[in-house]
């Protein structure tokens, strides 16, 4: 506790700067999954190829991505961007599967039902299909959310400051206190953001807690003859 | 007016859903295409909005090829009502019916002031236009979807077994309905249904459909009865079978009808 008091100020700017590099990974990952993930969804062929992908690109280690990654985009290998670029790799790849997943979700009916009424094919994009994707879409979110904040600490490795830092120094300096507050500030973190987004989650998708099966209103049935026009 | 020319559709695995079929649909009628699962009902109504596109032949609309029309005015123009009502889930009841008017362009006020009167048009309370679809009952959905295919005021309206997830009364209930609503506002309409009593007591014109989508009697509904062209329409309207034989009986000096098993089916009016 001792040491927390005394170097609040370095785990505050610790934590904004773990908060600079997890939130743009995250952002970025949820929307370049997206349209990858409803390609997959639309064209049978490029759905194996692009799970398969994804697959393989989760299973590269962290630590010889951030390594090998400046080779390809040419930043420097302790530069914030190198780990952003390589934190949206792995959102990227846990995200699009759950995209793909989300779209197929939403109902043939539903999108006939769009069709059928006149949207064009983007309209129904964006007013059907990716909507009523949301809920699932979500629950990707919170894993990538919760996943790239833990990530962001490996940098610390190889020298890019986060909360991870707490850790790497702690043990250098056998500071317990130190490693402890690393590990719970990275936990509050990631619990503050994952909130964060369920709140946005029913904000913007108020249906989808209502519409819940099972809740169906029985009250109500109209009698025919309040029917009759005026 | 709509107009089927010599219209097949043959999908790409070869099933023939529609096989050459002549049919004209009468301006402000009801013509209702009837016929066993598979026959290419559903295949045949959406070919008029463009969500199928025949192989063979053309579809009319008062004279004009739809297939020289965009696809998605088309679609805007025309009202679709399918089974399980297909309201969109993540909106209210008022923003379903809305739906369409907004997409044509419709000022906000205009279009949810007529939302509001369809609604009642269809036998709903006003209390229901901002619940979710997930809310309602089956019947009360149905309803929506009617009043979402009427809200942009097409002169068209397409019905695909509409009322087929419903139960019998609610069914019945929808049924009277429709026709009330088709006497007032006098649209062309073309329902599918596998029920030949709902085909009977809907259509002006019936249209019987066979597998492999071929026609084998359209006509007035009392047609099908005092000449069917073959064994399977009589198969089809039941004329062959008890409940539609029917004879008279004096009963207290009434004459009352009785089916070919005895059953009272009604009385007869002098
Ligand atoms: N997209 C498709 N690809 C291949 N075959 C199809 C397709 N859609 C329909 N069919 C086939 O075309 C035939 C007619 O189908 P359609 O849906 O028009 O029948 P229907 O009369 O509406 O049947 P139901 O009463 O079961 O709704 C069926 O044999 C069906 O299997
Ligand atoms: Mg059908």
């Amino acid at each position: 506790m001792n040491w927390l008091v005394q170097n609040l100020g370095l785990v505050g700017e610790l934590l904004l700067v773990h908060l600079a590099l997890s939130v743009p990974a995250i952002i970025l990952s949820f929307v370049i999954a997206i349209p990858i993930g409803y390609l997959a969804h639309r064209q049978r062929w490029a759905r194996g190829v692009l799970l398969t992908l994804c697959g393989v690109l989760y299973a590269i280690p962290s630590l010889a991505l951030f390594i090998a990654l400046p080779a390809i985009t040419g930043f420097g290998i302790r530069s914030p961007l190198n780990l952003v670029v390589a934190l949206t790799l792995y959102g990227i790849a846990v995200m699009v599967r759950t995209a793909a997943d989300a779209f197929d979700a939403v109902s043939p009916d539903t999108r006939l039902a769009a069709t059928a009424m006149g949207y064009s094919a983007a309209g129904r994009f964006w007013a059907v299909e990716l909507p009523l994707a949301g809920p699932v879409l979500l629950a990707g979110l919170r894993v990538v959310i919760v996943s790239t904040v833990s990530l962001v600490t490996v940098g610390a490795v190889i020298g890019v400051q986060s909360l991870g830092s707490l850790f790497t120094d702690g043990f250098q300096r056998g500071i317990v206190a130190e490693i402890v507050t690393g590990i719970v500030a990275t936990m509050v973190l990631a619990l503050v953001l994952d909130a964060l987004s369920v709140l946005a989650g029913r904000l913007l998708l108020p249906w989808a807690r209502r519409a819940a099966p099972g809740r169906r209103s029985s009250s109500q049935a109209a009698p025919i003859e309040a029917g009759e026009p005026a | 007016m709509i107009e089927f020319r010599g219209v097949t559709k043959q999908y790409p695995d070869g099933t023939v859903a529609v096989g050459g079929v002549d049919l004209v649909v009468p301006p402000r009628t009801t013509t209702v295409l009837v016929g066993t699962s598979g026959s290419g009902k559903t295949t045949l109504l959406r070919m008029i909005n463009r969500m199928v596109d025949p192989t063979d032949g053309a579809v009319l609309i008062d004279g004009t090829d739809v297939a020289t029309v965009d696809p998605v005015r088309l679609r805007r123009s025309i009202g679709y009502v399918m089974q399980n009502s297909g309201l969109l889930p993540h909106r209210t009841v008022l923003d379903n019916v809305m739906t369409v008017p907004l997409l044509k362009g419709t000022r906000r006020q205009t279009a949810r002031a007529r939302a509001m009167e369809l609604l009642e048009t269809v036998g709903l309370d006003a209390s229901l236009a901002q619940k979710y679809p997930a809310q309602l009952s089956g019947g009360q959905q149905q309803r929506v979807g009617v009043a979402r295919g009427l809200a942009a005021d097409p002169n068209i309206l397409l019905m695909d077994e509409p009322f087929g997830a419903v139960d019998p009364l609610v069914r019945q209930e929808l049924q009277q309905e429709l026709r009330r609503l088709q006497r007032e506002l006098g649209k062309t309409v073309v329902f599918v249904t596998h029920d030949i009593d709902e085909a009977f007591l809907l259509g002006d014109q019936v249209v019987l459909l066979r597998t492999g989508g071929r026609v084998v009697q359209s006509g007035e509904p009392a047609e099908f009865l005092a000449s069917p062209a073959d064994d399977f329409v009589s198969g089809f309207v039941g004329a062959d079978r008890g409940r539609r034989r029917l004879r008279l009986e004096e009963v207290g000096g009434r004459r009352v009808v009785v089916d070919e098993d005895g059953r009272p089916a009604g009385v007869l009016e002098p």
